[in-house]
């Protein structure tokens, strides 16, 4: 039954790895942007909550309430400014100046907070559970989590492919050039794109604060390494492909946890080098053309 | 276009006043090749104004350059007499100019009625909507929900087409439109001009297929590596001279030798 228990665990956990992968996969999608600094950013989410919690006395559930409008307002503003910057340098400036802000944020940080971790304190929230039979028990939580990944991923899969500017975001992610022929501001389009995409890291920057911890420099040792992991697995570009990339990456990791409790992530990091092997489009990627 | 040589007359008459499009002494580079040479023109309302040349002689920079995908080196690009020459494509369109790019480039995973819809999305108020070009392309309807990428070479033509009118524009540009098609399929696409000529649209289109373009063109304009070695109305310009301004033979037409032949530039009697 502790089989069991680890897969459940893996599935629900594997939620909230797709909300980390789901921008990452988005801004490479759209403006073939490699977002170095995704990871960061959720971190970053975390620390903003934080504050936000600390000078408003809200909840901590309900602190995405102001973190999320913030970081949506952020990635277009950082879009439009910094990232476009960059891509009109070539792709490869995008990759050299999002590393660049990772590093910046890493060590602001540390400057203005401490090596310390932190995490978002729910109280009793983060301990309550169900069981199913006598070895599965499960938490609330991570089943809130789970559904509000699932719910993020149907409503962006939802606004893509039925509303004017979900159209025009595939629009560009085709083919800049005749967009703009089409009369569409492409960096515009860029923005939005981006401020979705940092809404959902903000997302699931708190998630993980409420679920686990993280200091300065969880961003790129564990979240934008689970992030890549879930995307490639899943496949460039899909939406559902990076759900079950980040299911498959969570459950190998608790079956790895279970076999030796020191080999959660060398497990998961195993199976996403295998896959690279064997399908290396991804679950849901189309063997490429070229 | 009823009679061989009616637009002729009509040109005569119409071809004053301000240009709908004009381009003054536009010289533009390729990094450092030189891709056009002090190419000027002017378009008016109604006409179909053909851009020939051969392969590499600048045409679709020419084109890319008025749509503003191409940044001038010197010159300027004016619509209705408004200078439009530093604004970007998506202002350009807003200000009357669509081109159907070479290629087509439609957005392969987008539906054909996404791709129209896009076309759409920031079009200038006018007679042409998705509806419209239903009614132009017979078999759309049935196919809207199609994905673009799926479609034959002459069916992407259509489209691209149709996603450049939806737009409203004044003048529509259109890039090598037979590339790559079956000649069959090439005539019927030029089949539809004289429909969108009545409708009000102006043309101005580049096109390798020298016999294609004189077919449709009221007025030709012959570029050779980048300068123009040709311009006029197609009528009374023997096929030699075309001949010559295309390849850049010594001694006639454009290139004139000191032997003889008229200068660059100069129209041909009308």
């Amino acid at each position: 039954m502790s089989w069991v228990n680890a897969i459940i665990q893996g599935i629900l956990i594997g939620g909230l790895y797709a909300l980390f992968a789901c921008g990452l996969s988005l801004m490479f999608g759209v403006m073939k942007v490699i977002n170095l600094a995704h990871g960061d950013l959720a971190v970053v989410a975390g620390y903003l909550a934080v504050g936000v919690i600390a000078v408003t006395h809200i909840p901590a559930v309900w602190s995405f309430i102001l973190v999320v409008p913030i970081f949506a307002v952020a990635g277009y503003v950082l879009q439009r400014t910094l990232i476009q910057a960059s891509l009109n340098r070539g792709v490869l400036t995008t990759l050299l100046v999002t590393f660049g802000l990772s590093v910046v944020i890493e060590n602001a940080l540390l400057q203005f907070s401490s090596a310390n971790s932190h995490s978002l304190g729910i109280g009793h929230l983060v301990s309550d559970s169900f069981s199913i039979g006598p070895q599965i028990s499960i938490a609330y939580l991570l089943v809130a989590i789970f559904v509000v990944a699932v719910v993020v991923l149907l409503g962006l899969q939802y606004f893509l492919s039925l509303s004017r500017h979900g159209r025009l975001i595939r629009a560009v992610a085709d083919d800049r050039e005749a967009a703009q022929l089409s009369g569409v501001d492409y960096r515009h389009i860029f923005g939005i794109a981006a401020g979705i995409a940092f809404a959902t890291v903000a997302l699931a920057g708190i998630a993980w604060g409420m679920v686990s911890a993280f200091a300065p420099t969880t961003g790129t040792d564990t979240l934008l390494l689970f992030a890549f992991e879930a995307v490639v697995i899943g496949g460039l570009g899909s939406l559902w492909g990076t759900l079950a990339g980040g299911i498959i990456l969570g459950v190998a990791q608790q079956i790895g946890a279970q076999i030796n409790s020191a080999d959660q992530f060398l497990a998961g990091q195993l199976v996403f080098l295998l896959l690279l092997v064997i399908r290396p489009q991804g679950l849901t990627g189309q063997q490429s053309t070229t | 276009m009823s009679s061989p040589d009616q637009p002729a007359a009509d040109q005569v008459k119409e071809r004053t006043g301000t240009p709908l499009l004009e381009v003054r002494a536009l010289t533009a580079h390729h990094g450092q090749l030189r891709a056009l040479t002090d190419v000027s023109l002017s378009v008016f309302p109604g006409d179909v104004y053909a851009i020939i040349g051969a392969n590499g002689a600048g045409k679709s920079t020419l084109l890319r350059t008025i749509a503003g995908l191409h940044r001038p080196t010197t010159g300027s690009i004016l619509l209705d007499g408004a200078d439009v020459t530093g604004q970007r494509p998506e202002r350009r369109l807003a200000a009357g100019i669509a081109m159907v790019p070479e290629g087509r480039r439609l957005f392969g995973s987008l539906t054909v009625e996404e791709n129209l819809q896009v076309g759409s999305s920031y079009a200038r108020p006018g007679p042409w909507n998705i509806e419209r070009v239903y009614e132009l392309f017979s078999w759309m309807r049935d196919r809207r929900g199609q994905r673009a990428a799926q479609l034959s070479g002459g069916e992407q033509q259509s489209v691209a087409i149709g996603r450049a009118l939806v737009a409203n524009p004044r003048v529509l540009l259109l890039d090598e439109l037979s590339l790559g098609l079956a000649p069959l399929i090439v005539r019927r696409i030029y089949g539809t001009l004289p429909g969108l000529l009545a409708a009000g649209v102006t043309v101005l289109l580049v096109e390798q297929d020298v016999s294609q373009a004189l077919r449709v063109a009221t007025r030709i304009h012959c570029l050779l590596e980048g300068a123009t070695t040709l311009e006029g109305p197609p009528e009374g310009v023997s096929p030699q001279r075309i001949e010559s301004a295309y390849f850049g033979l010594a001694g006639v037409a454009g290139v004139a030798g000191p032997g003889g032949g008229s200068p660059p530039h100069q129209e041909p009697p009308s």
